[in-house]
């Protein structure tokens, strides 16, 4: 059954990245339509900034993550012996080498990982979750993060992360045409003709306007699933479901962090800033659905 | 003629490719074993350079515990002892050396003063630290284990494995508490 699932989950996440790098190409030919009298600059420009961000990214993802989180890296086991011991116990384990260990000065109790490949790859915790999980809980939370690292997901985030920024430069370059205006849709007299460039010009609107929104849903949705998954094979890591169980429960009755970053908030084992708003935009299962799960295995 | 060359060709080409490449598939995992044994045996090594550290602290404060202590040392160096090929007996007895140290632990309950000494708290740590290394490196073999042994066993790897006399791994026995933790298995 779990093989099924990582198939199926394999086949979303290609449809999904599809769609997020269609939908940046989109945004950009909206802009080249509106505001350089050519869609295909625009579409070329937009691709060109994605494929750039991308690798920039997945080349340095650790570092720009962790400092958008404001996470200190930890060098050996004599700051925080038990994490550091944890971290090293789960990368045997799972057969992936010594990630690196980051600290989040933050009372609220979450963690995360990110990079690229386990070869590239660091966990981060909060200095909350340290202070309320025994070291069996700790314990189900880093080998949730392990698996997250084992599975790839790490990339996939780093690269929706990256394909979000993408969208949000391209709105801003659009915000400032808009603003100050470029060499301006008015002033193409000959292509002006009536009513399909009204509706081409509302559409180009609407998707600048809706772009950010959207991409925001791409990566809550490629997020969701994979943290049933990363609970599952961290399980199989520690075959110790009550480890994971209790820190989760522990992890959902905290109050909302105070240090992530919003951006990266799908990154996170519970969602950091515990959000109130509709399930559409969860970057997380509900614990309860979570726990409910791990309590079958 | 010449197109019964070229099958004849490829036919012996793809035998060759299988041949090579489960060869090498039992060798990895083989090897895989090996690797996690020599985690548990760095380990158990470490272990045993903790513990006389360890009594040497307890020692001042529980002087009632003689008969503990001294089951540990006499543990200990029967490992420190043992012939490095006999991998059941090692595991045998570093399990009941883990259970006689879990007494050891429990005795800061008793002890305020020992609970609270520094030097005790970080040996612990280190001491828990070895012990669930040794666990998971422990399961690590033994998932090792059950992959290469299905490799050899199940046609037509049996066959090569019969050709190059490869022998089935031992697993390591969990001690008995440690099966109480649900197990979880997702074949």
């Amino acid at each position: 059954m779990l093989y099924e699932q990582i198939a199926q989950n394999k086949r979303k996440t290609v449809y999904v990245l599809i769609g997020f790098f269609a939908l940046v190409l989109a945004i950009g030919g909206a802009i080249g339509y509106l505001f350089m009298n050519n869609m295909l600059t625009g579409v070329t420009l937009a691709a060109v900034l994605a494929i750039v961000y991308i690798l920039i990214m997945i080349s340095n993802s650790t570092n720009v993550v962790m400092q958008m989180n404001h996470a200190v890296e930890i060098k050996d086991a004599n700051q925080y012996p038990d994490l550091w011991h944890i971290v090293e116990d789960m990368a045997m384990v799972g057969q992936i080498p010594m990630p690196r260990v980051f600290i989040v000065e933050d009372d609220s109790p979450n963690a995360f990982a990110t990079g690229n490949d386990p070869q590239h790859a660091a966990v981060a915790v909060t200095s909350g979750i340290m202070q309320r999980l025994n070291r069996e809980e700790l314990e189900g939370v880093i080998a949730h993060e392990v698996s997250h690292i084992r599975n790839y997901d790490i990339r996939l985030s780093t690269i929706a992360l990256a394909l979000s920024a993408v969208i949000s430069i391209l709105v801003n370059i659009g915000n400032n045409f808009f603003w100050w205006g470029g060499a301006g849709r008015d002033r193409d007299d000959d292509r002006d003709n009536g009513g399909s460039n009204v509706i081409a010009m509302v559409f180009s609107i609407l998707l600048m306007i809706l772009g950010p929104l959207a991409a925001s849903l791409a990566q809550m949705a490629l997020s969701r699933n994979r943290e049933y998954l990363a609970d599952a094979s961290g399980v199989e890591l520690t075959r110790n479901p009550e480890g994971l169980i209790n820190a989760l429960l522990k992890i959902s009755e905290s109050e909302p962090m105070q240090a992530a970053d919003p951006s990266s908030s799908a990154l996170y084992i519970s969602d950091p800033f515990k959000g109130k708003a509709s399930h559409l935009f969860d970057s997380h299962p509900p614990i309860e659905d979570r726990v409910a799960k791990l309590r079958e295995m | 003629m010449l197109w019964l060359i070229v099958i004849v060709i490829l036919l012996a080409v793809g035998a060759a490719g299988f041949y090579i490449s489960t060869y090498n598939g039992m060798v990895k995992s083989r090897n895989w074993t090996e690797e996690a044994w020599s985690q548990i045996d760095v380990q158990l090594k470490r272990r045993n350079d903790l513990i006389p550290n360890l009594l040497s602290t307890v020692k001042g404060y529980a002087k009632h515990e003689q008969e503990t202590l001294e089951k540990v040392i006499k543990m200990r160096n029967q490992l420190v002892e043992m012939p490095a090929d006999n991998r059941q007996e090692t595991m045998a007895v570093s399990n009941q050396l883990t259970d006689s140290l879990k007494s050891i632990f429990a005795l800061s309950e008793s002890y305020p003063d020992l609970k609270a000494n520094a030097e005790f708290g970080k040996l612990m740590e280190e001491l828990t630290n070895t012990e669930n290394k040794i666990a998971y490196a422990r399961q690590l073999f033994n998932s090792s284990a059950t992959r290469f042994n299905n490799k050899i066993e199940t046609f037509p790897g049996n066959v090569l494995a019969g050709a190059h006399n490869f022998q089935k791994v031992a697993y390591l026995e969990t001690p008995t508490e440690e099966k109480a933790v649900p197990k979880v298995s997702f074949d």
